[in-house]
């Protein structure tokens, strides 16, 4: 007897899941929107994506099997396997969390299932109840969700429904078509790592220029990695929007300072921040680390909201500030979690992050990380260093960058597999 | 313009970042400020690696060191102009 599915959005008699109908469109040819000024311009106001049944537009048409908990990794992982086309999403937890921490765990898997770039989800979990919490987060949406609970069934039949619902799934979003979206519908994350001294000087002001240009025209935007705003939290708390926010930026740093930092602390984090990777690089203190990260968010953008870890943003279109971990994979899956649908991530020393929903587009400034390990790197702006290249040059390559890879073009993160999915955990389970 | 070894981001600045591979001691470095592109010469005191840092002028321990115009921790020991400047002689003011 196989488990009976925790159903929305979707009706499990084929006939109710219709093809939708359309014109295929190609994303343009690489070379093309480079190729002349003009054509350039006009290209770098728009971009093809997938329209959802809420009105966002995602990037990626991914199909998720999304475990509740450890327990249910297998079972995703072998409907992933049965059914080509879908992804399982395993991760480490969601056993006997309570309170903010479990609130957090399902902030997160809700977002993530609600992310734009996925289609429709599969929820997986050891036990009905909380795995229909889930499906009914992500089912706010529109988009197609559907649960199964693994007690009482087992695995074997659990795996065997939830493959049926997955090829109807993924058949039914291969056919959805890409529309023409204007810019202002991306929303753009960045955050950066194994971060050194040449990502102060170029990469990090690369993504400030983008911002710069694109916040203007609507789009939204996101930092964080509280902990790296340490030695920078003056210019930071002087970016709100306006003195309220300002003040609680400030009070969500120093709590952390406090709770987090000065409650964990052993002789210092000499040992963490900066990492042995920026002491490679060449950094020396967090105050020379979190000023050349503060960099991201250019000359003119005032962040105008602070954002929970995996928290959607609600005040309109702009920059907002999301309290994080400074470690890539857990902010880029929480800054996904909160919408966004590509991130830009600069780096020196050259991290190999990716995600598994959204593209993470690399830039480095570092001549070396580029000789070295150019397979992942998508924009090299290495040009800063030796002055052949404007920091405004730079931003408008990362911007046609970002349009590219919102046409579909895989970033070197996902042609090389990277799929780091990593949940944030605030304190020990029950 | 030729390439530069060292980019220092303002004037203010105590120190500078190599941005070359193999710098080697006693090169007539060619320093730019990145905030209005101007440039001076400096000699460097030691083979230091791309992205490390230099002294800009003759600091003494205990004192502020200045990046992007802000401070970015202190001296913990002195430093000579156109030496290499990193966690052996600078350290946070913070923990």
């Amino acid at each position: 007897m196989a488990s009976a599915p925790i159903v929305a959005n979707f009706s499990l008699n084929r006939n109710k899941l219709k093809p939708v109908k359309g014109r295929w469109i190609e994303a343009p040819s690489f070379k093309a929107p480079m190729r002349r000024k003009r054509r350039a311009d006009a290209a770098m106001d728009h971009f093809y994506g997938w329209r959802r049944e809420n009105g966002r537009v995602g990037v990626r048409n991914h199909v998720v099997l999304l475990p509740l908990d450890d327990l249910s990794n297998a079972a995703c992982e072998a409907v992933a396997n049965n059914i080509k086309g879908t992804m399982a999403l395993p991760h480490a937890y969601g056993r006997l969390q309570f309170g903010a921490d479990l609130d957090l765990h399902f902030r997160t898997l809700i977002g993530t299932g609600s992310n734009p770039n996925v289609a429709a989800v599969i929820v997986i979990g050891i036990e009905d109840s909380w795995t229909k919490v889930v499906v009914e987060g992500i089912a706010k949406t529109g988009k197609p969700v559907v649960g199964f609970g693994i007690e009482g069934h087992g695995d074997i039949a659990v795996i065997a429904k939830a493959s049926y619902v997955a090829k109807e799934f993924v058949q039914w979003a291969t056919e959805l078509q890409r529309e023409k979206c204007d810019i202002a519908e991306l929303w753009v994350s960045t955050k950066c790592g194994e971060s050194d001294t040449t990502t102060g000087l170029s990469s990090c002001p690369t993504v400030g220029n983008m911002y710069d240009k694109l916040i203007p025209k609507g789009i939204y935007g996101v930092f964080g990695e509280t902990s790296e705003i340490t030695g920078a939290e003056h210019l930071c708390k002087a970016r709100a929007a306006n003195p309220e926010v300002g003040e609680r930026w400030y009070k969500m740093w120093k709590a952390y300072q406090d709770d987090v930092i000065e409650a964990h602390k052993t002789s210092d984090l000499s040992d963490s921040q900066p990492t042995k990777g920026n002491i490679a690089g060449g950094l020396t203190t967090i105050e020379e680390k979190a000023l050349g990260n503060l960099e991201k968010i250019g000359r003119e953008c005032k962040y105008i909201d602070i954002l929970e870890p995996a928290e959607a943003p609600a005040r309109g279109p702009g920059l907002y500030f999301m309290d994080t971990s400074s470690a890539a994979a857990e902010c880029v899956t929480l800054m996904a979690a909160g919408g966004y649908v590509v991130h830009t991530f600069p780096t020196g020393q050259g991290n190999v992050i990716g995600n598994p929903i959204i593209p993470v587009i690399k830039i480095t400034g570092n001549p070396k990380t580029m000789r070295t390990m150019p397979e992942h790197i998508d924009v090299d702006v290495s040009g800063i260093l030796r002055r052949d290249l404007t920091i405004p040059e730079a931003g408008d390559a990362l911007i046609a960058s970002i349009l590219r890879t919102a046409n579909g073009r895989l970033t070197a993160a996902e042609a090389l597999g990277h799929r780091e999915f990593v949940m944030t955990k605030l304190y020990r389970s029950a | 313009m030729t390439i530069p070894h060292l980019l220092v981001h303002e004037h203010k600045d105590s120190v500078g970042v190599v941005v070359v591979e193999n710098l080697k001691a006693g090169t007539e470095m060619l320093a730019v400020v990145t905030a209005d592109n101007s440039s001076f010469s400096l000699a460097s005191r030691a083979d230091i690696p791309i992205g490390h840092k230099v002294a800009l002028k003759d600091i003494a321990k205990g004192d502020t060191i200045w990046k992007y115009g802000q401070d970015i921790g202190k001296a913990v020991a002195d430093i000579a102009k156109g030496a290499h400047v990193h966690v052996h002689n600078v350290k946070t003011k913070r923990w």
